[in-house]
């Protein structure tokens, strides 16, 4: 059985307000390296909210979080950070790509705030990833001349800059028209099951949740067992 | 720190024409800082110049500046058992004792000169007619080391004393005024009654009419007789190599000889205040220049903090620390401080240059008048040094307002 990348207990994200409101309440979940999970839920339910805690990017109100076997519950903001870069790679529904710099450059960004390589070496991976995601006429094209489709990818080849044990997908489809969604959703598949990596998606399309191997379904905050 | 640089670059290469907007304002801030504190500060450096060129850098008087004890008073301390009224001090020939011996001293210090002076009043008298007259009683060779009355001489010298110690040298004004020549004989009358004929050897004019009109020279030992002060004078007139020791010096010679010595700073204590005052309010006003400019970049940061609220959330999300984003706009100000210093002052320089040109005559003056600018390199580095402190502050607020961003109160909104 393969390790342990991500595993939480009672995981529960409040927000208090004037009407408190409950995000997450009391998750427990295991991924696995190579396992290629999907989170579904209707909208609203709290499937991005999930993904963001699963992220680092937002603190539970409650319950432990371990990465790698290292409990981050208590951890503080730079050492997540840190965490974030090195171990987590993310893609959003909108690619969210730096409009100023190009697709290489966009992509070898984490790898310079990571600082472990040198920048021929920061740039040949940045270029490889690019190719391997079928980018290598775009390398130096601005995310504005890029397609929806290929911004994506170049998305994706930023998560995977910093060679990340997990990677986080919030509707990863959600803005590209089918052929596109088909060839994300196929790189996605890859990464699990080809390069061994951990893959989260939130998604509302039932094509990811029938080529997943486990499914968790969230409403209203809660997993459906 | 050279990836955070460039993102910074990036972002206001991406915002030219609000970027060269606020550039703009530092360069014209930097440039009239420097031109305009250069200007004060040359007008004060020149007024200081005139001021410690015409006049000795310490006096030092024969007065005391507390009062010596009575020998009673030193020794009972006001504490007897008899109490002694109306103590006189004895008698004594005024002036300073010894002076010999502190111009020595002061002249063992490297390039210092000293000269000492009898200075006293007269009654100048010449074809029935009388004026009073302040008199310097002087070595000739010695003073022109300390004064600059030798470069005001219209005719005749100084040095003239030295061949005929009966000489005098009058200004100007007065010799108009009794309508003396250069080589008639005036006789001065001191208040101790004693009377000598003086020979005109020198006229003086430093343009201060009244100095011109009451105000003459003779020797040291005519003086010391006409005013019946043998081996006396009662002002040692010092000139330092640097002015600016005055006040050291002047407490550590009125330390070992306890006569009051006062600097030219202490006796032009109103002036140096006044310059001070002047100083206060000019950087006042061309800070204000430069904090107008910092607003400049405030907005442009602001503004690129603001707009950039996603992209900040996308590089929190990849492990940039709160601390890099800070960074990175700070850096954008800094930047545009820096920019702003480099190309400020060059332009400084040229409005310097041109200010430089100009030359006028002001009402009633003979002299024509250039603009006294400095161009020491503080005031440089005061310039860019206050440019670059503006742009950090202002760049500081919206870098720390960028840095609290949430990544995830943004991308839960979408965008």
């Amino acid at each position: 059985m393969s390790e342990i990348v991500i595993k939480t207990e009672h995981l529960t994200r409040k927000l208090f307000g004037e009407v408190p409101v409950t995000l997450v309440e009391d998750a427990g979940l295991e991924i696995r390296r190579g396992e290629f999970v999907v989170i579904t839920g209707p909208s609203g339910s709290g499937k991005s909210s999930l993904l963001y805690l699963l992220g680092l990017l937002d603190t539970p109100t409650s319950g432990t979080l371990w990465i790698n076997g290292e409990n981050v519950s208590a951890h503080s903001e730079d050492k997540l950070a840190e965490l974030r870069l090195a171990a987590l790679g993310f893609v959003f529904q909108f690619h969210f790509l730096l409009p100023e710099f190009s697709a290489l450059e966009n992509v070898m960004l984490p790898m310079k705030r990571l600082g472990c390589s040198s920048d021929e070496q920061i740039r040949a991976r940045a270029a490889s990833l690019l190719t391997d995601l079928g980018l290598e006429e775009q390398q130096h094209k601005l995310p504005r001349q890029l397609s929806g489709g290929q911004s994506q990818r170049v998305a994706i080849a930023r998560a995977l800059a910093n060679d990340p044990l997990l990677i986080l997908a919030d509707e990863p489809t959600g803005n590209l028209d089918s052929v596109s969604s088909e060839n994300v959703e196929n790189i996605l598949k890859d990464l699990a099951h080809r390069h061994n990596r951990a893959v989260a998606v939130v998604t509302h399309e039932t094509r990811f949740a029938s080529a997943a191997d486990s499914v968790i379904n969230i409403v209203d905050g809660r997993i459906q067992v | 720190m050279r990836l955070l640089a460039s993102i910074a670059i990036k972002h206001l290469l991406a915002r030219k024409r609000q970027s060269l907007v606020s550039l703009g304002g530092i360069v014209l801030g930097v440039a009239f800082f420097l031109t305009i504190s250069s200007l004060m500060q040359g007008s004060q450096k020149d007024f200081i110049r005139r001021l410690i060129d015409n006049m000795p850098h310490i006096f030092v008087t024969d007065t005391y500046r507390n009062p010596s004890l009575q020998p009673v008073e030193r020794i009972y301390g006001g504490k007897g058992a008899i109490d002694l009224r109306s103590v006189k001090p004895v008698t004594e020939t005024r002036g300073i004792r010894g002076y010999g011996q502190v111009v020595d001293y002061l002249r063992s210090i490297p390039g210092v000169e000293a000269s000492p002076v009898l200075a006293g009043q007269g009654v100048l008298s010449f074809a029935g007619r009388d004026t009073a007259v302040s008199l310097d009683g002087m070595i000739p060779e010695d003073i022109q080391d300390v004064v600059t009355i030798q470069d005001y001489m219209v005719s005749g010298s100084i040095s003239d004393l030295i061949v005929n110690p009966n000489g005098i040298v009058l200004g100007e004004e007065l010799i108009r005024t009794f309508s003396l020549e250069r080589g008639d004989n005036v006789t001065v009358t001191a208040p101790t009654g004693q009377v000598r004929t003086f020979k005109i050897l020198g006229v003086f004019r430093t343009g201060r009419s009244d100095y011109d009109l009451n105000h003459g020279f003779v020797s040291l030992k005519r003086m010391q007789a006409l005013m019946d002060r043998p081996r006396r004078a009662n002002t040692i007139i010092v000139k330092l190599p640097n002015p600016y020791r005055a006040r050291a010096i002047a407490a550590d010679l009125e330390s070992r000889i306890g006569y009051k010595s006062i600097s030219w700073q202490e006796s032009s204590e109103d002036l140096m205040t006044t310059l001070a005052i002047r100083n206060i309010i000019m950087y006042s006003v061309v800070s204000a220049v430069l904090i107008v400019a910092a607003f400049g970049i405030y907005n442009v940061i602001s503004t690129v903090v603001m707009e950039k609220h996603r992209d900040i959330a996308i590089l929190k999300s990849m492990g940039f620390l709160a601390r890099d984003i800070q960074r990175i706009f700070v850096i954008q100000g800094l930047v545009l401080g820096i920019l702003g210093s480099l190309l400020g002052l060059p332009l400084g320089s040229a409005l310097m240059y041109a200010l430089m040109q100009i030359e006028f005559k002001p009402p009633g003056s003979t002299q024509t008048i250039v603009m006294p600018l400095d161009w020491g390199w503080l005031q440089f580095a005061i310039a860019s040094g206050f440019a670059l402190s503006a742009a950090l502050v202002a760049a500081l607020l919206p870098a720390r307002k960028g840095s609290r961003v949430q990544p995830v109160d943004i991308l839960r909104g979408g965008v």
